[in-house]
């Protein structure tokens, strides 16, 4: 009875994969850094928008928590699944080089989105960033610089110590308080890690504080990081003395930046990397996209997109900075 | 087992009969499971029942199924291990650093295992010579190995050769290499535990220690070997891991302790020592690839996910504690 269940269920699984072989629409699928992290709707209502207006299939998956080996059984599982393309938000620069290569040794189109394998980009077809991430270190330093009179003690609270992006922002910071003269009064005093998680990074924040008594600044270039720090400094009431600023959601921030905890931050439009990496693969799978450096290609409501050097693609030339000005224009 | 029979004896009981043993051990609740779940994962998802996905699938279990093994017979004895994913990750970032600085392979090799050997022999002396409980002792050194770990490796991750990549894409007869050894170490460690006389003394301590040591038992000797040997089988498992991810990190194996008492206890090995068999961690560790890779491959939530592993366990201590009040008392 039971083997007979079981065989009928191996026959349908078959059936089901060769019908998807022959006719099913493109099937998308984003893995997150993690589950619980709002930053990811916003990549995944770009995918989904897209997907709508061009008739693809799009899922959304992510492990619980963002350790370096977490994504390798949900990229197994999407392999197994037969999607014809891969969008991941990567949890480590080179944990996942084997299984993606599986991947892609499998015909599946293997873009990461929002984040890259860093010095490991052979091991997927193109990334899709917001912005131009070697730009992104200096503009928050910038903008730490001209709240604190560009003078004093600042530190930074990131995601997990492994999480490439941060890491090479976090880089690009060290050498440009080090190399402009312009900062030479400001001092990195500290770099912790709340490794996305509200409460840690809660914890990390107040250690911060207590550690460093003259602390004037905290830059958090994450999403979960940034809303964190900004509680903290509301609730102990201390925004004139530690101002806080870094890469954060208009929607979490709206609040903190309405009482003046937080002055201003940065980020770009996450909706707008699901939009496009939906309409760079579909555009690849039909072959009217040739997924080569120095290629350009039209996508709606984004204008013309470069393939750029290492197959990378953006969909925006600068950071957007979100003050009291103008965050009540951003819904995301 | 024979502890079974000879506590009948004792009893004086009428012998049950053959179907209603074998429908009362442990083992048979985790091989239901294991069926009940091959059934649901297949009504779940129709890619899920593909054995070579899910062969595929152990590989990235395989480490900690195989440490699993060897806990099992620690915890028989009456003692516990909960350093075994640490010293994975010491052991692989002290093995990847040497090769990376130029020690020739084997000798990195060596040095991974001698690490292995060295924490498996800190835990014996503390919970042997110092007589310390070995839950306190391993809490601790499994936060010192780790940390151990960072030292050397630091935030960064260590790459190894190209050539030491991919056991997991191994094949031998059609079965990755990882799970073949897994396969291989149980069908041993069964051996072992079931029919040698080590095997017995290893139940005896884990029943009652002092009696054993009455009966001859060099109780101390037994206990120190297990320690060596998990530390041992931990390393080699490091090493393996290096070699499926091609790369080593601190956080490599990161919260595998729990994977592996998990087996361990979903196979029915009482956590108070004495009883349990290789069998049933064997089974478990099938149990939970499954389980898990059914709920993935069917993008079930996460939080749903976790909610079915706790209640699987949850499930299996009860039942474990019910079988053995039942057949033993």
């Amino acid at each position: 009875m039971l083997a007979k269940s079981m065989l009928l269920g191996l026959a349908a699984g078959f059936a089901l994969v060769t019908s998807a072989i022959a006719a099913d629409p493109v099937k998308i699928v984003y893995i997150g850094k993690n589950t619980g992290n709002p930053y990811f709707d916003s990549i995944t209502g770009g995918f989904e928008d897209a997907c709508k207006a061009l008739g693809c299939e799009f899922e959304f998956v992510a492990p619980a928590t963002a350790e370096a080996t977490s994504q390798i059984p949900f990229i197994e599982a999407q392999i197994q699944r037969g999607v014809n393309v891969i969008g991941i938000a990567p949890n480590s620069p080179d944990a996942l080089n084997q299984v993606l290569d599986d991947a892609r040794a499998k015909g599946i189109l293997v873009l990461t989105v929002n984040g890259d394998l860093v010095g490991n980009e052979s091991h997927r077809d193109a990334t899709i960033l917001p912005v131009d991430f070697t730009k992104t270190g200096p503009n928050q330093v910038e903008l730490m610089g001209s709240m604190i009179d560009y003078k004093g003690e600042i530190a930074i609270l990131s995601a997990t110590t492994e999480a490439p992006d941060q890491n090479t922002w976090i880089a690009a910071m060290n050498d440009t308080l080090k190399n402009d003269a312009k900062y030479k009064d400001m001092k990195l005093v500290a770099t912790v890690y709340g490794d996305d998680q509200p409460e840690k990074s809660t914890t990390e924040m107040e250690a911060l504080l207590s550690n460093y008594p003259d602390l004037v600044g905290v830059i958090a270039p994450t999403t979960v990081g940034v809303a964190a720090a900004a509680q903290v400094v509301q609730s102990r009431g201390i925004a004139d003395k530690v101002h806080v600023t870094g890469l954060g959601l208009p929607s979490e921030m709206r609040d903190f930046v309405k009482d003046g905890t937080v002055k201003a931050f940065q980020l770009w439009s996450p909706y707008n990397e699901g939009w496009l990496a939906a309409h760079f693969a579909l555009g690849v799978l039909d072959g009217s996209i040739k997924n080569e450096v120095g290629n350009t290609f039209e996508v709606p409501n984004l204008g013309t997109i470069t393939i750029n050097d290492k197959n990378a693609m953006n969909t925006q030339a600068e950071l957007t900075t979100f003050d009291a000005s103008n965050i009540d224009d951003f819904n995301f | 087992m024979s502890s079974e029979t000879a506590a009948g004896a004792r009893d004086a009981a009428p012998p049950r009969p053959r179907w209603q043993v074998l429908l009362i051990r442990p083992e048979s609740m985790t091989f239901v499971l294991l069926v009940l779940g091959i059934f649901a994962g297949s009504l779940l998802s129709p890619f899920f029942l593909d054995i070579s996905y899910i062969l595929r699938s152990f590989t990235l279990y395989a480490e900690f199924a195989i440490v699993a093994l060897v806990l099992t017979m620690v915890i028989i004895a009456g003692e516990i291990d909960l350093s075994p994913a640490a010293n994975m990750a010491l052991a692989a970032c002290l093995f990847a650093w040497a090769q990376a600085s130029g020690v020739p392979m084997p000798l990195a090799i060596g040095i991974g295992l001698a690490a292995g050997l060295v924490m498996g022999a800190i835990n014996g002396f503390f919970v042997i010579a110092l007589q310390l409980p070995s839950i306190i002792v391993t809490i601790g050194t499994l936060t010192l190995y780790r940390g151990l770990a960072q030292v050397i490796a630091g935030d960064k991750s260590i790459r190894v050769p190209e050539w030491f990549i991919g056991i997991d894409k191994q094949m031998v007869l059609g079965v990755p290499l990882p799970v073949l050894l897994f396969v291989l170490l149980a069908i041993a460690l069964g051996i072992v535990l079931s029919s040698t006389v080590f095997g017995r003394q290893i139940y005896q301590i884990g029943t009652n220690e002092v009696a054993a040591r009455h009966a001859g038992i060099r109780s101390a000797r037994i206990k120190l070997l297990l320690f060596l040997f998990i530390g041992v089988v931990a390393a080699i498992a490091g090493m393996m891991t290096a070699s499926r991810l091609g790369s080593v990190r601190y956080d490599l194996g990161l919260g595998g302790e729990l994977q592996m008492v998990l087996m361990a206890m979903l196979g029915g090995t009482y956590i108070f020592g004495g009883r349990g068999t290789i069998l049933g961690t064997f089974l478990a560790a099938w149990l939970l690839v499954i389980v898990s890779t059914g709920m993935i491959v069917a993008n079930v939530l996460p939080a749903v996910q976790l909610v079915v592993l706790g209640g699987l366990l949850i499930v299996s201590i009860v039942a474990t504690n019910f079988i053995y009040s039942r057949t033993q008392r």
